[in-house]
């Protein structure tokens, strides 16, 4: 039988464990020049393995190709558009790149001592003053792994806070418009977490936040603008609410590119945040990470911070750990840096008009999409959107077409699909996030792509709901697949 | 298709009560909003939940959703064939997929709840 029928790109790959053949090596010690001893007489029988069972043995050139090969199966940011809802797949620039692999930056350690670690140190201070007067907050932490990290801190900040003052209180609200990590993070820090109605507008309603929020009410995790992309236009009210009963108010930053240099959350009473410097700064993201979730928190909150915190006396950085209220670390060292380095480039790079030029792109480009493609889909929220615009697939579902189906058909014209039933507040959300790093010219192939599709829903839904054809394996058992899931390969035998 | 017996949630969930016990489950509405149905979390034996307490969640191939106690009481006893066949619940969501038995602990509270008649009217049945 022929089993190359495909240019290589597109043909199927073997697990590494499935070319195995016996004896086969990827390598070649030198000669012995000492004498040979027995493993297992110099460190006892029941340390050495008589052989390293199940594992492939491969040569060199297959490795390479096959990890080669399966790399070339990716989609990427460098590839097309990626206009995957809330997750601000923006372009990673060059520069950046470059800047990171500085050498006294990419080869810094951290336990070089403060003396020999003070670029570093002005490193990490520029970029948290900088993100500080972007948010519009007094402090921040570098130390946050990724987005979820951050919001944990940050509920813990609250925590700690309230717990000094004598009572952690029971509840965090959530609206239901949150993303899944908010209320996980609640429950992670021991509230419980009551929901909260959208209103028509996709907004938090302010008359059923009165009614939830008491003296029981720790915080209010808040998106904004929220995942249905719009602003939440009561937002100074919303706070007040919260700081009227003595809470807090955690925003979610996930959503911030719709933002910077326009509006500030520290204006606009959140007391702590979290940014996602992998989205809204530009730093690889999505497989390529790792990320990192500054939080910005106002005076009040920055006793509780992680340590260390940096200081700065006399010209000279160093770390403080002298902090009786903090929280303690929440990750070793100091944050990732090399992804901190990158975001400071990011927003050094473009200063502050430019950072507000790459907001207002980023809106405009939503909003571009929002007009090309309301005709042909349902559109819940009629309130203006920001960075992202979510229809829905009421119109398709009348030929039995799902915003799954639509996604895996958008594979076929050349696009990363768009985030599928996500806000849960819309029913069938397909949701749009293009970034401000896309052309006209690649929008515009976009929404021809996606009108095109509405047309094939029309002529021929049956089509669509077999697609994709232009990739390696079509149509997959995504239910067979999450009930019975196999998760480890097995011989044959 | 929903039976005069149960009573029902705005979350779309059914109880029926029989003496002081009230078996619990999640509405065919809800199953097919949810679609394939891959896995379900149930709370642990002996549990007390309160009238409006997340006790678990239901996870489909788009979403998981939390599923909310109809009415106070105390976990008797979980449906332990919804670990190996989640599927069952797209099949017989008012039947043998039903998910937990709970001692009541105030039935009045029933009273509270939808008939199928207003819950009927409440999805648009």
């Amino acid at each position: 039988m022929v089993k190359k029928v495909r240019s290589h790109i597109s043909q199927n790959e073997q697990l590494l464990f499935e070319m195995s053949s016996p004896g086969k090596k990827g390598y070649q010690l030198p000669d012995l020049d000492v004498p040979a001893i027995d493993p297992a007489a110099a460190l006892g029988g029941s340390a050495v393995r008589s052989e390293i069972a199940g594992f492939p043995e491969v040569s060199e050139v297959e490795v390479i190709r096959h990890f080669t090969r399966l790399s070339t199966w990716n989609y990427a940011i460098d590839l097309g558009m990626y206009p995957l809802g809330s997750c601000t797949m923006k372009y990673n620039p060059r520069v950046n790149e470059q800047v990171a692999r500085t050498e006294g930056l990419a080869w810094a350690h951290p336990y070089q001592p403060e003396s020999l670690a003070q670029g570093m140190m002005e490193v990490i201070a520029a970029l948290e003053c900088a993100l500080a007067e972007i948010t519009g907050m007094d402090a921040v932490t570098l130390q946050p792994a990724a987005g979820a990290h951050g919001e944990m801190t940050g509920i813990l900040l609250i925590r700690a806070a309230l717990e000094k003052q004598g009572n952690p209180r029971k509840k965090v609200l959530c609206p239901d418009s949150a993303h899944g990590t908010n209320p996980a993070t609640a429950q992670m820090v021991g509230y419980d977490v009551v929901n909260i109605k959208s209103n028509d507008l996709g907004m938090v309603d302010v008359a059923e936040l009165v009614k939830a929020v008491d003296g029981d009410t720790a915080a209010l995790m808040v998106t904004n603008p929220n995942t249905v992309g719009v602003f939440e236009e009561h937002i100074v009210q919303v706070a007040e609410v919260l700081h009227s009963k003595g809470g807090m108010v955690y925003m979610d930053g996930a959503n911030m590119n719709a933002l910077v240099g326009v509006a500030r959350p520290g204006d606009f009473g959140v007391d702590v945040m979290h940014l996602n410097l992998h989205k809204t700064f530009s730093t690889p993201h999505g497989g390529g990470g790792p990320g990192a979730g500054a939080v910005a928190m106002k005076a009040h909150l920055e006793p509780f911070a992680p340590t260390p915190r940096l200081k700065f006396d006399n010209g000279v950085y160093s770390w403080d750990y002298n902090r009786p209220d903090t929280i303690g670390r929440v990750r070793a060292f100091y944050g990732n840096f090399g992804v901190l380095v990158r975001a400071l480039a990011y927003i050094m790079a473009h200063g502050g008009p430019g950072l507000r030029n790459a907001t207002m792109d980023a809106i405009l480009n939503a909003n571009y999409i929002r007009k090309g493609l309301e005709a042909f889909f349902d559109l819940p929220y009629q309130s203006p959107c920001m960075h992202e615009v979510v229809f829905s697939d009421d119109r398709q579902t009348n030929k039995g077409v799902k915003t799954g189906d639509i996604a895996k058909r958008l594979i076929d014209y050349g696009f990363h699909p768009y985030t599928v039933s996500f806000p849960l507040i819309v029913h069938g959300a397909l949701m749009i996030e293009p970034t401000e790093t896309e052309s006209k010219a690649e929008i515009d192939l976009f929404i021809d792509a996606m009108q095109s599709i509405a047309r094939e829903i029309d002529e021929d839904p049956q089509m669509v709901l077999k697609a994709p054809y232009t990739t390696r394996t079509s149509r997959v058992d995504e239910t067979t697949a999450a009930r019975k899931p196999i998760v480890r390969w097995k011989p044959a035998s | 298709m929903y039976p005069e017996t149960f009573r029902y949630t705005k979350e779309h969930e059914w109880v029926l009560v029989e003496g002081d016990t009230g078996t619990v489950g999640i509405t065919d509405h809800a199953q097919k909003e949810l679609g394939d149905i891959v896995y379900v979390d149930l709370p642990k034996l002996g549990i007390a939940l309160a009238k409006g307490a997340t006790f678990g969640s239901v996870e489909s191939v788009k979403a998981v959703s939390d599923i909310y106690a109809p009415i106070s009481g105390e976990v008797l006893e979980t449906n332990s064939l919804l670990a190996a066949a989640p599927e069952k619940l797209n099949e017989d969501p008012h039947g043998a997929a039903w998910l937990v038995k709970i001692k009541l602990t105030d039935p009045s509270e029933i009273e509270q709840l939808m008939t199928v008649a207003e819950y009927q009217t409440y999805i648009g049945a």
